[in-house]
């Protein structure tokens, strides 16, 4: 596969061409992308105009109507309905320990198979790339029934451990082909100073790779962020739930009325949105470096 | 130079990666060979859950559908996505400018970035058969014979989920194929220009032929994607109505936790597994074959 980490960001803002003739063409095929994007993006447009609308507005206005007012009582009631905050918290939490100890492991496995070159480094590899392709559904069985034995079942620290090895096995293998091209005068530089390995991997080789360990580091958030089946099964309590869990769980729930439904939706789009604006240079290059997943 | 003694940095990894995926593995694998509740004994039973599995309509069914959705997830936003990276990178980043091509992607990369259980709520809202936003756009337009249980009925549900799916993953396609062109030398194109080839000559011999490696990667990922589907069948349909929309992964989660045939839900998982890690290896052949040719 493909593996391309330190790619510079996808489209450099040079100006366009002197190349603009008055052609109508252009404009007729401007403006059907603009109409494609608008049906991809409606669906979000339909849900904020109503997460802000009242039960009242809605009933008298249908779907469609934009509210008269904004009614903030929806995302309100929702919140406190379901502890969002803590949910969120339970979210941010589980997400960032994970991408910190999975971009941690990754280096440990890729500073032994890529700079190392241990012995059977291949059968390594071909493991870490199984184990990234396998469905969640082959796992869940067991790690269900042994996190029971052990007293972590419904806690945010099984999720925690499960969710830091699976994604390390794709940042291994993604970083022992960024660490395969290492440049081999820095570590013998390193070796002359007499630095230990530790010593080399901490001082020379991570400060060297740090965009693509940012790029990792995004990814394992966001993805652990988004996870939804483990966190299903594992997470059973109310106050353990994480936000796709608590929003999918809720789905259906007779005491939703319509507005506040959306109001939910809204409340979930949120924070992945603000995660996109934050994270966008680091993603578009990430996307072309993420080529298994 | 090899360089000798890494290997106590992989100690930790492999620990963790033997607890938590090849221990599980292996009692799945073993399991699928037992009957077994989940809580009483397990009892040997050979091949038997695999012979029930393939005389199952469920599990056929539920194979039918995944071929449905790697068509929604996979092979359509694959080819319109190589479409329109193509007329975003090479039509309207230079006749318009890059703004307007980034601006673009990014609309179409948004659906990508939202939970899958957040996906549900706003499908399920907006297909919703009485609220539902798009019944009221098709009465208000004078189509309000096609309203529709959208979700809710066996001839519809499916091909419901598969337009939320090509609504999902158009994004990433062109996202990946836009970074792909990058790399290609602008010289190409201006020599193509050159020579007279229309656009649709110049998307052909030259786009499609640089960005293979691109598309290979892009139509496994979502390929497996689709084999995979659980979240998004939870969140919408629970797999109904009348298992109109069951899946694999769906149907092994029902064994688990549902129905309590751990060694039946086992034996699903295991060839699911089996299927995805052999559709894999012909993908890098495939793509090694494609490679080696270039």
């Amino acid at each position: 596969m493909t593996l391309t980490a330190n790619r510079p960001s996808a489209t450099k803002d040079a100006p366009a061409k002197a190349v603009k003739r008055t052609n109508p063409v252009r404009f007729v095929i401007l403006a059907a992308l603009l109409a494609l994007l608008l049906i991809v993006i409606a669906p979000l447009l339909i849900i904020t105009i109503n997460a802000v609308k009242s039960p009242a507005d809605y009933a008298s206005g249908g779907p469609l109507s934009l509210p008269p007012h904004l009614y903030w009582d929806g995302i309100v009631d929702f919140w406190n309905r379901v502890s969002f905050g803590e949910k969120l918290w339970n979210s941010f939490i589980t997400s960032f320990t994970v991408a910190v100890l999975g971009v941690l492991l990754s280096v440990l496995n890729a500073y032994a198979l890529g700079i190392g070159k241990v012995k059977g480094r291949l059968w390594f590899l071909v493991f870490f790339l199984v184990a990234n392709l396998l469905p969640q559904e082959v796992l869940v069985y067991p790690l269900y029934f042994l996190s029971k034995e052990v007293g972590l079942y419904d806690s945010l620290i099984s999720i925690v451990i499960i969710f830091t090895v699976i994604q390390a096995a794709f940042g291994t293998y993604l970083l022992t082909s960024v660490y395969q091209e290492f440049p081999t005068e820095l570590l013998d530089a390193a070796d002359v100073d007499g630095a230990g390995k530790l010593r080399t991997l901490w001082n020379v080789v991570v400060p060297v790779s740090r965009p693509t360990l940012g790029v990792l580091f995004t990814f394992f958030f966001i993805w652990t962020w988004n996870e939804f089946f483990l966190p299903l099964v594992f997470l059973v309590s109310n106050e353990n739930q994480t936000v796709p869990v608590a929003l999918g769980v809720l789905q259906g729930d007779r005491l939703m009325d319509v507005t506040m439904t959306s109001s939910s939706g809204l409340i979930g789009i949120l924070p992945a949105l603000l995660f996109f604006l934050i994270f966008q240079r680091t993603l578009t290059r990430g996307i072309t470096a993420g080529a298994i997943k | 130079m090899r360089r000798k003694g890494y290997w106590p940095f992989l100690i930790p990894g492999v620990l963790a990666s033997v607890l938590v995926i090849v221990v599980p593995l292996v009692m799945t694998v073993y399991t699928s060979f037992t009957k077994w509740n989940g809580v009483g004994e397990q009892r040997w039973i050979g091949f038997d859950n695999y012979t029930r599995l393939f005389e199952d309509s469920l599990f056929w069914g539920s194979f039918t559908n995944i071929l449905l959705l790697i068509l929604a997830m996979a092979v359509v936003p694959t080819l319109l996505g190589l479409f329109l990276a193509a007329v975003l990178f090479d039509y309207v980043a230079k006749k318009f400018s890059n703004r307007w091509a980034s601006l673009l992607r990014s609309g179409f990369y948004l659906p990508q970035i939202i939970p899958v259980a957040v996906t549900g709520i706003v499908w399920g809202w907006i297909l919703h058969p009485e609220y539902g936003a798009l019944n009221q756009i098709l009465e208000s337009i004078g189509l309000g014979s096609l309203a529709h249980n959208w979700l809710g009925e066996p001839g519809s549900a499916l091909y419901s989920v598969m337009g939320i799916m090509i609504w999902v993953q158009l994004g990433y396609p062109i996202v990946m194929f836009m970074a792909g062109l990058q790399r290609v030398d602008p010289e190409l194109y201006e020599a193509a220009d050159l020579d007279g080839a229309t656009w649709w000559q110049r998307f052909r011999k030259i786009t499609v032929y640089l960005i293979r490696p691109e598309f290979y990667v892009v139509l496994v990922t979502t390929t497996i994607a689709a084999l995979k589907i659980f979240g998004p069948i939870f969140v919408l349909t629970g797999g109904g109505p009348s298992n109109a929309t069951l899946v694999p992964s769906y149907f092994a989660y029902k064994n688990f936790f549902e129905k309590a045939q751990v060694g039946y839900g086992s034996a699903i998982s295991t060839v699911l597994t089996v299927l995805i890690i052999a559709l894999s290896i012909v993908f890098l052949r495939l793509q090694n074959r494609a490679e080696r040719k270039a």
